[in-house]
């Protein structure tokens, strides 16, 4: 636990953050950090049933495929493998990118493609290239939380426009565009999770995806579309991707292998129109170089083997039954005022609760009891909304914790609305259908029990 | 000398306590002292008795090891310790307490009314609340009797946001306190040993001033080291910080955070074990004063070790 001394040293002056304040770059200034941070912070400890990360489960890949993958990489390709690579990314790589895209219908230029360090690089990539200081960017209300801190350090002006259980209104987004008109702006670009959002879980129709590229072709518009969890569908029929509908020409679509092989590995990748493209690879080039070529060569041998898809398959089985037991556990669980989204794939389920509740607040209360989620507020650019919604995850952890954190989660948020409901003297159920506190007390001289004077003791 | 540096722990405050931690690590050694930085957990007791520290700087903040309970062990074991005693601890950490020694011992404080759950859950205290506006007026401002940072409160800018307020309160206490809110500037006053260092003042950049995480936040709070303030204004803040510090029976180094309004000071609360982190406010009224963060350290080992000296 304890670092050694000569390690110790190495760091010693660099925690003296104030002999640098003066030298850092305004957009620090803009960089979210906040007491909810230090609160995440203490999720981690190990008696904590977390249903707060993201995590998709690794517990299953065979060790022995692992192993041997590894092994032929070393006996085959050392000094390759240990190399510098292209910055856009190996080209076999890029091949099994390309099948993977096929896989949901998707037929990219492999010329339009680079391999990203994970799909959060592709994301900070498209905004580097994108974005000055001022820029419209328009996304989901919620967005995906790891969105949230790089438009804020490229100094962007994020509008968010609500979900509902067809995903991102793109009606309200229509009336966004027209005062944006009038004022004589244009977002740079409008980012969308479309498949099993995270956190909200909800899916894009298609009639609105086709609507949205409408937009975007009418107003040359560029999408970014983020598909992390397209593969990971436990029920109803596959829609298609934005950059299948619209065919490339005004999406740049995002995509990883976080989800459906490694996180660990750190692939992703961008396909975006060739002169995008150009300045996303300067960029990336700034950035890092290249992917880490050890895990491409690793991303090789395995989609050589051809048995990706049935990876897949067995992680839908695990993550169905899983959602399946977060939702009954829900059901039985959290108070009758309580909603939630009941995904047909990816790994989140998103929960809304009273007005009253502040999810911040109700984690404070939930860490003692050892359960953890993510607030809603992570969700958002406007840290004052989504108060009182909470992201639920149920790929990382097994059923039976499930069952247990759900549990103790509806126990904390049933003793804030037994409390509320003694706040304001109504019934649980009454409560929560009209949130209204009671009028004020006329008769306190009567019935006010005899509390001491503020100042008499 | 061997040091202990105890931190982190269980509290909500566990990051900022990691980060004190570590940055009193660095000071001990520059100043030729052997740290042993201990991450309070269930082996507390025996990694102290294992080690044999000569002393325990106690940089822990929140619940278990602001409160007096660390403070307590290291009493049982007799290992000399940083900052407030055992009583100390537990008047600053409960916010109630705290404000009637402060009344007792004639220290200005805002008025306040102070409500146990039990009371609104079994007692029908909901009944009583029609009484604020007129007792304390809004915006009136509800905290969590036991608490550090800002999380859990709230400002109620009337009777209808009292209740949501209360639930927020009530997450991190099971015992809370409605107080007036008091116009003015906002200032901390650090005192070492029995000495007031330069006064600390926190400005608001924009933003809104009932938003309390972001004066916890870099860029969104400035933060004005010495405050400009006349020599009767510093005079009339710094001898109510000292008033406070005494009336808690704090000894070592604590933190007295407190509104300057038209009519005078008015102390918020003490702050037994106060930040050490690169942002926090002790550091900085030290620095003003001339002490380095090495020396900080060194005079509140001094003090733990020879509190007669102090």
């Amino acid at each position: 636990m304890e670092e050694t001394p000569h390690r110790r040293r190495a760091h010693t002056r660099s925690r003296d953050l104030e002999r640098y304040a003066g030298l850092f770059a305004e957009r620090t200034g803009v960089m979210r950090s906040s007491a909810m941070r230090d609160l995440m912070a203490i999720t981690a400890r190990p008696e904590v049933i977390s249903l707060a990360g993201g995590l998709p489960d690794t517990s299953t890949f065979p060790a022995g495929t692992f192993a041997a993958q590894m092994t032929r990489i070393a006996q085959e390709s050392t000094a390759e493998a240990l190399q510098y690579g292209p910055t856009e990314g190996f080209a076999e790589t890029v091949d099994c990118i390309v099948e993977v895209m096929g896989a949901e219908g998707m037929l990219p230029d492999p010329d339009d493609v680079i391999v990203t360090t994970g799909g959060q690089q592709a994301i900070d990539l498209i905004c580097k290239t994108l974005i000055d200081p001022g820029d419209v960017v328009i996304c989901e209300a919620p967005t995906y939380p790891g969105a949230v801190p790089v438009f804020c350090s490229y100094q962007a002006e994020t509008i968010q426009i609500d979900c509902d259980e067809d995903g991102m209104c793109v009606e309200e987004l229509e009336g966004v565009l027209a005062q944006l008109d009038s004022e004589d702006r244009r977002p740079k670009f409008v980012y969308s999770v479309p498949s099993f959002q995270n956190p909200a879980g909800v899916t894009l129709s298609l009639q609105r995806r086709r609507r949205l590229v409408e937009l975007a072709r009418q107003r040359e518009l560029l999408l970014v579309e983020d598909n992390p969890y397209g593969l990971l569908r436990f029920g109803g029929e596959p829609l298609p991707p934005l950059y299948q509908l619209d065919g490339g020409d005004f999406v740049i679509y995002v995509g990883t292998l976080s989800k459906i092989l490694s996180p660990g590995i750190r692939i992703g990748w961008a396909v975006a129109p060739p002169p995008v493209m150009e300045k996303i690879v300067l960029g990336k080039q700034a950035s890092d170089l290249c992917t880490s070529t050890l895990t491409q060569h690793f991303v090789r041998e395995y989609f050589a083997e051809g048995h990706w898809r049935e990876y897949i398959d067995a992680l839908i089985e695990i993550y169905r039954g899983r959602r399946d037991t977060m939702v009954e556990a829900l059901r039985e669980h959290f108070p009758a005022e309580a909603t939630w989204t009941e995904p047909q794939g990816g790994l989140f389920i998103w929960a809304t609760l009273p007005e009253y509740i502040d999810t911040g607040d109700l984690l404070a209360k939930a860490l003692r009891e050892d359960v953890a989620f993510v607030p809603g507020q992570a969700a958002y650019v406007d840290e004052s909304r989504g108060r009182n919604s909470m992201r639920l995850n149920f790929s990382g952890v097994g059923d039976e914790e499930i069952r247990e954190g759900v549990r103790r989660i509806g126990k904390t948020i049933a003793e804030q609305v037994e409390l509320y409901a003694a706040l304001t003297r109504k019934q649980p159920t009454e409560s929560a259908r009209e949130p209204q506190p009671a009028p004020r007390a006329e008769s306190n001289s009567a019935d006010v029990l005899p509390f001491r004077k503020a100042g008499e003791g | 000398m061997k040091v202990a540096v105890l931190k982190g722990g269980r509290s909500l405050e566990r990051g900022v306590s990691l980060r004190s931690g570590a940055r009193v690590e660095d000071a001990l050694e520059r100043l030729g002292h052997e740290a042993v930085p201990i991450d309070a957990g269930g082996d507390l007791v025996k990694r102290l008795l294992d080690e044999l520290p000569d002393v325990a700087f106690v940089a822990m903040h929140g619940l278990g090891g602001e409160d007096g309970t660390v403070q307590e062990l290291l009493e049982i074991l007799g290992i000399p310790f940083t900052g407030p005693g055992v009583a100390a601890c537990g008047r600053c950490m409960d916010k109630v307490l705290a404000k009637h020694e402060l009344r007792d011992g004639g220290v200005p404080t805002p008025d306040w009314f102070a409500f146990n759950e039990t009371a609104f859950r079994e007692l029908g205290a909901a009944d009583a609340l029609g009484g604020l506006e007129e007792r304390l007026g809004f915006p009136l401002v509800v905290k969590p009797s036991r608490g550090g940072s800002a999380l859990g409160v709230k400002f109620a800018a009337s009777w209808f946001e009292v209740p949501e307020a209360l639930v927020s309160a009530f997450s991190y206490d099971s015992r809370v306190l409605l107080e007036r809110f008091v116009e003015g500037r906002e200032l901390a006053v650090s005192v070492l040993g029995t000495e007031a260092l330069p006064v600390v003042e926190a400005i608001p950049t924009g933003g809104d001033r009932y938003d309390f995480e972001a004066r916890y936040e870099i860029g969104r709070t400035e933060f004005a080291c010495p405050a400009e303030l006349s020599g009767e204004e510093e005079s009339a803040v710094t001898s109510a910080a000292l008033a406070a510090y005494e009336a808690l029976g704090c000894s070592g180094f604590s933190r007295v955070d407190l509104i300057l309004a038209e009519d005078g000071p008015q102390v918020l609360e003490v702050n037994a074990i106060p930040g050490l982190t690169d942002t926090s406010l002790l550091p900085q009224a030290a620095e003003a004063a001339g002490i380095s963060f090495e020396n900080l350290v060194e005079r509140i080992l001094e003090l733990a070790l020879k509190p007669a000296a102090a």
